[in-house]
């Protein structure tokens, strides 16, 4: 019997709401373990009706702003302050790529008054004149001066600013350690690849997105993150279609059976590694010693945004150091913002798993835009997902 | 107003909705289907017949769906017949009522959350833990065509239970005494009394069931966990992922024809069942 901890009991969902509503644990761990997040994601966000009135409104930015982002991504006490000091409501869509993204705002008419593209993307929405340039006299909290460079410079094409920084982080792979038998954590995406089709064989996600994917599947013969190599893409395509059959889901929705224990291994990103391994420390995260993938995301407002007052006033709200602070405890995800993290603990900052050592760091690539864009490897993971 | 003028009136918001929602957009899918991708992804204007060339790289999502739509609709068929003979023949009309509104209830909810109660039912803590507590161990459930099958069928069986039975509650049931007081057995008045009067309501669920699967995408993508793919998965891909439109527009209208041609043939075979016996009628 794999070991209990994953489901909830009727009485401990009582205890966690109990700390909830006592306030001694935040809103996303008690959504988190008693797996109502999913459903008030999807359920609360449609409605802003149902939503309190806002006590007062401070400005008039309209009564929403519409905001694109990835799955567990953000603070929802920030959204509601927001609410409470503007009067505008956060409408949240959760999306799982950037292709996908791309592909709502190609399409047009997204409604869309924010959304948190990734650093490749960021020329490809410029090229096809999807995004706006941002006028920084709107947006007061953001310090150029105050980001690492090199998760903050995707934000400008050909100096002018179109995006400012998110979070960053890695794409590793977080593995079930009591499920090894004694043998020791994986350390390689090779043995990513290998341990998929022994050991846990039926119990590995990859995720459904072509970059990381595909990305890591290269890394198992040693080729680059972003290689379109034709031969190179060829072999991480043999090497895919043998896993295939002993991968437990090709899915990026991956924080639930790992932790209900019906998947062992995942590739994961930086914040769902750390979310995990709190609640579950037999969950450890991994970054490949090959190397893999940094990533940074940015905020941008897409072209023709219907809120787009409300739009710079969320930006700027986010970027403000103590609200990015609480967005980086709820969610995990580093923040490459120096005045935020003088705000963040200790233990926080040197945690291996947020801010890994140099050397793992140094082994990582940024995605290109060519590797988002490339047909080929588009092709090859639907392919690989329909063989 | 001339009766022709009248006739003209009440086709009108049917046919200009028929027109603005299916025909124009399955036209531009059509002349897309002949074009190519652009360099960021969409569509560029072309003539080429690649995309069509292209087909055999989604065998398996037609593959699959062709095999998982006829045996879903036949699965739900089967349970949904008993359900539907049950609660029009045998039910006492005092729960026929409630029994019926039990089986609208789910509808209330999105299917996407009722899909999702499904993998914790399949997933290793539901059924598998039950079944290794009496000693069957390590089966696999969830995101296996099984795991699929099972939630097309909960998905869909009110569609096949209603049709049915409307038209076994229709039936005359002095029909049925009729036949047995000329000696048939209970039996016998089933296989050729009550079964040949439900063919039509079998026939609508069949069909309503087996149209709907054809496109189905959300089930096999939540309790396939990507791995059981239909045409419905591959088309979400081509648009939303790969931002293939003219290859998507391809493989979209080849789901139309093998639909178009799957259906006729079926309404052939039913036309055919239909015709072999006489409208029977006491009135």
């Amino acid at each position: 019997m794999t070991k209990d901890n994953g489901t909830i009991s009727k009485q401990k969902f009582m205890e966690e709401l109990r700390r909830y509503q006592k306030g001694s644990v935040t809103r996303r761990h008690f959504l988190g373990v008693t797996g109502l997040g999913m459903a008030t994601a999807v359920l609360g966000t449609a409605m802003p009706g149902l939503r309190p009135r806002p006590a007062f409104a401070a400005g008039d930015i309209g009564d929403r702003v519409i905001l694109a982002t990835w799955p567990n991504y953000h603070d929802e006490m920030n959204f509601e302050a927001f609410t409470e000091a503007t009067g505008a409501h956060v409408q949240v869509n959760v999306f799982g790529s950037n292709e996908e993204m791309l592909a709502k705002l190609q399409a047009g008419g997204s409604g869309w008054d924010v959304f948190v593209p990734t650093n490749y993307t960021i020329t490809t929405y410029v090229g096809e004149d999807l995004i706006i340039p941002l006028d920084t006299s709107k947006l007061p909290n953001y310090d150029a001066g105050s980001f690492e460079q090199r998760f903050s410079d995707a934000g400008s094409v050909d100096g002018q600013l179109y995006a400012v920084p998110k979070n960053w982080g890695t794409t590793g792979f977080a593995v079930n350690t009591s499920k090894l038998d004694g043998a020791p954590t994986p350390t390689t995406w090779k043995e990513f690849w290998d341990l998929t089709m022994e050991g846990y064989s039926g119990r590995t996600m990859v995720h459904d997105y072509q970059l990381t994917t595909i990305g890591n599947a290269l890394k198992y013969f040693g080729y680059s993150f972003n290689s379109v190599d034709e031969k190179e893409l060829a072999d991480a395509e043999k090497l895919l279609l043998d896993a295939k059959p002993h991968l437990f889901a090709i899915s990026s929705d991956y924080q639930p059976p790992m932790r209900n224990g019906d998947a062992w291994m995942t590739m994961c990103w930086t914040g769902d590694g750390k979310q995990m391994n709190v609640d579950m420390p037999e969950i450890a995260y991994v970054l490949g010693a090959e190397g893999g993938e940094l990533w940074s995301d940015y905020y941008a407002i897409p072209k023709g945004a219907p809120h787009m007052d409300a739009a710079y006033a969320l930006i700027d709200f986010l970027l403000n150091p103590e609200v990015n602070a609480k967005e980086v405890l709820a969610h995990g995800y580093p923040s490459a913002d120096a005045r935020t993290n003088a705000l963040l603990p200790k233990e926080l900052l040197e945690d291996p798993i947020l801010y890994p050592a140099a050397d793992l760091l140094n082994a990582l690539e940024f995605g290109a835009a060519a590797t988002l864009t490339d047909p080929n490897r588009a092709e090859l993971l639907a392919r690989f997902k329909s063989a | 107003m001339t009766k022709r003028g009248r006739k003209a009136l009440l086709l009108a918001p049917a046919g200009i909705w028929l027109l603005v929602m299916l025909a124009l957009p399955l036209l531009v899918v059509f002349v897309f289907s002949f074009g190519e991708r652009g360099a960021a992804g969409g569509y560029v204007p072309a003539f080429t017949l690649e995309q069509y060339a292209n087909l055999p790289a989604r065998w398996t999502a037609f593959k699959n769906t062709l095999i998982l739509a006829p045996l879903g609709t036949i699965a739900a068929l089967v349970i949904a017949y008993p359900l539907a003979y049950f609660l029009a023949v045998r039910c006492s009309p005092k729960w026929k009522t409630s029994l019926l509104i039990l089986v609208i209830v789910p509808f209330w909810t999105s299917i996407l959350i009722r899909s999702y109660a499904w993998i914790f039912i399949l997933g290793g803590r539901g059924l598998p833990a039950l079944l290794e507590s009496i000693g069957i161990d390590d089966v696999r459930l969830i995101n296996t065509p099984f795991a699929v099958l099972v939630g097309i069928v909960y998905g869909y069986l009110p569609l096949m239970v209603f049709p049915i039975f409307v038209s076994l509650d229709k039936l005359d049931k002095r029909l049925l005494e009729a036949s047995a007081d000329l000696g048939s057995t209970p039996w016998r008045t089933f296989r050729q009394v009550t079964l040949p009067l439900s063919v039509p309501g079998i026939a609508t669920g069949c069909m309503l069931v087996f149209i709907l699967l054809m496109g189905e995408f959300l089930i096999p993508a939540i309790l396939g966990g990507g791995k059981v793919f239909f045409v419905g998965n591959a088309l979400v891909d081509l648009f939303l992922q790969s931002r293939n439109w003219a290859y998507g527009s391809a493989v979209a209208m080849t789901l139309v024809v093998v639909m178009l041609v799957t259906v006729s043939i079926y309404m052939k075979f039913i036309s055919r069942l239909g015709g072999q016996r006489e409208d029977v009628s006491l009135m």
